[in-house]
């Protein structure tokens, strides 16, 4: 399943004193499987724009196409939009609400008048996805769960559905490291295993570098660009410039090369500054 | 007299209503003016707990808070606890009150009671402080995410306090808005002398405080310099927590016998280590 996104702009409240454009003329295609990553400085737009990829918003002009159609048109349904393009907001958690983990789970499949049997399914097999043991939750209240277990709760509410595509609205924001890395390792693994497109918004430039193969970045509603992060992480003074910024690993690397010394900027990851150092050291026959 | 605390927790303890377990368990703790503590550990071990008790919010179950020599049991001081130790959240957009920042910064210091002629006084200087000056007059929500977090900053800062709280204040926000408040923080404790708490999950941000207090299910279990702290890679991993990313490439070298001091703490310092070798 793919999402043309074509000459997309939203303006709030046109045609008053607060008339304000949140995104314009925005052009982005995302294919089939591709794991996407979105950046951009708080007010970007990041949240404006994956909002109109299940419809949420209506463009006031441009268009989102998935598979060949126009979803705002009268042949496709809206309701089989945000089933297959399911949205994790900022701070998911605050959108649970039933008396049992069961029960929130299960409220996206009972929207879509699936048989019981399939939502308890549906159920047991989204919470296993995000790591939590179906038999031992199931019954608990969500809010006397961990943080980053009402997160990942509100994630498998979203996976219930059967969604082809996942975007996320930083899903690891507030979370201690631990969590952050282990909700990042359950995105990469679901996609794997269910063969998902992913978009990813964050504002961490480190977890971003480690696992998305492509990447937009977003500045002041317009989109930049796009392409792959290393090529992107490269231009550390722009993305500064744009209220972002670079892993720490490769600041490292273009400082180091800054100074003169031969060392590949390439790196986005701290097992990658490694490697390289250890080669350079090598090299000079140092280690 | 002289005061030689500026925070000091004796044996508290805290548990949540319908809670079985202790979100804090005697927590003994001495923060001395003009000190700047940071504060990590997981989700749910009792940091923004704690926080919460150092202005009076909470009052622990068991134990006592004192600040500046005041008990926050004393009803009658409250008001002075809340004003000597001011408190910014994790989301700027649930702090801001008005619809103009000077507006918004001279909320705290109206509520005081303070005349309009030392209130236009202090908003300047909060303002100027947290370099906002040229925003006095517009809109709230026109600023970015570290702009908004820097109002909230002055209007503590317009109240005067000795302590600054911070809990997790930069969260929401985009690398270059975590800058800026960190900037503003470190300015805060080594310009205007306040004592600083801050509560964070970057592990980068700890690294300029003078103190790290690490917790782990409503106790402090490790606790020392950020240096001594960070240096113990292994440590911090299995209390779930993690290491800047320079921090754990020099741990990761040092293991590869690369002759690199094993606390090395920023970008810059890694640099200078990695010259003399490369």
């Amino acid at each position: 399943m793919s999402i043309v996104v074509k000459n997309l702009t939203h303006i709030y409240m046109p045609n008053t004193p607060f008339e304000s454009v949140a995104i314009k003329d925005i052009n982005w295609t995302i294919n089939d499987g591709e794991f996407w990553g979105l950046i951009g400085h708080t007010g970007s737009g990041k949240s404006t724009l994956i909002q109109h990829l299940n419809g949420l918003l209506k463009p006031t002009s441009g268009e989102i196409i998935i598979d060949g159609k126009n979803i705002h048109s009268k042949e496709v349904s809206l309701k089989t939009i945000r089933q297959k393009v399911g949205l994790v907001f900022q701070y998911p958690e605050h959108q649970l609400f039933e008396e049992t983990v069961e029960q929130d789970v299960a409220f996206g499949p009972r929207n879509m008048g699936l048989p019981d049997e399939e939502i308890s399914k549906r159920v047991k097999e989204a919470l296993e996805l995000v790591g939590l043991p179906y038999e031992q939750i199931k019954d608990k209240s969500p809010f006397e769960l961990s943080g980053g277990q009402m997160r990942r709760v509100a994630i498998a509410g979203v996976l219930a559905m059967k969604p082809q595509i996942l975007v996320l609205d930083e899903p690891t924001a507030g979370l201690d490291p631990r969590g952050r890395d282990e909700i990042l390792q359950e995105i990469v693994d679901l996609k794997e295993k269910q063969n998902l497109t992913v978009i990813l918004v964050s504002h961490s430039m480190e977890d971003i570098a480690k696992i998305v193969d492509k990447l937009a970045v977003m500045y002041k509603g317009e989109m930049v660009s796009q392409g792959n992060p290393r090529e992107i992480f490269k231009d550390y003074q722009g993305l500064v410039e744009k209220g972002l910024g670079i892993p720490q690993v490769t600041e490292l690397m273009i400082k180091l090369k800054g100074k003169g010394k031969n060392v590949s900027t390439d790196i986005l990851t701290v097992e990658e500054a490694r490697a390289e150092i250890l080669k350079t050291l090598r090299r000079k026959g140092l280690a | 007299m002289t005061i030689t605390a500026e925070i000091t927790a004796k044996d508290v303890c805290y548990q949540y209503t319908n809670s079985s377990a202790l979100a804090l368990n005697n927590i003994n703790l001495t923060i001395k003016p003009g000190e700047f503590v940071a504060i990590i550990g997981p989700n749910g071990s009792g940091k923004s707990t704690l926080a919460k008790l150092f202005n009076g919010i909470f009052l622990p179950t068991k134990g006592d808070i004192f600040v500046n020599g005041l008990n926050t049991k004393d009803k009658d001081k409250i008001w002075e606890i809340r004003q000597k130790a001011g408190m910014v959240f994790q989301n700027p957009d649930n702090q801001i009150v008005a619809t103009i920042v000077e507006e918004d910064v001279a909320f705290g210091p109206e509520n005081l009671g303070i005349p309009p002629k030392e209130i236009r006084q202090r908003i300047d200087e909060a303002l100027r402080t947290v370099e906002l000056t040229e925003f006095a007059n517009k809109a709230p929500h026109l600023l970015s995410g570290g702009q908004k977090q820097r109002v909230a900053i002055a209007g503590i800062l317009a109240m005067k306090p000795d302590c600054i709280i911070l809990d997790e204040p930069t969260a929401m926000l985009d690398p270059v808005g975590r800058k800026e408040v960190i900037s503003t923080v470190n300015k805060l404790n080594k310009q205007e002398g306040k004592t600083v708490v801050l509560i964070t999950h970057f592990m980068q941000e700890a690294v300029c405080a003078d103190r790290v207090l690490v917790m782990e299910k409503g106790r402090i279990v490790m606790e020392g310099k950020p240096r001594e702290i960070f240096s113990q890679v292994e440590e911090l991993k299995k209390h779930g927590l993690d290491v800047p990313q320079v921090t754990e490439l020099a741990y990761l070298l040092s293991k590869e016998n690369v002759p690199l001091p094993r606390d090395i703490l920023t970008v810059d310092e890694m640099v200078d280590c990695l010259c003399q070798l490369l």
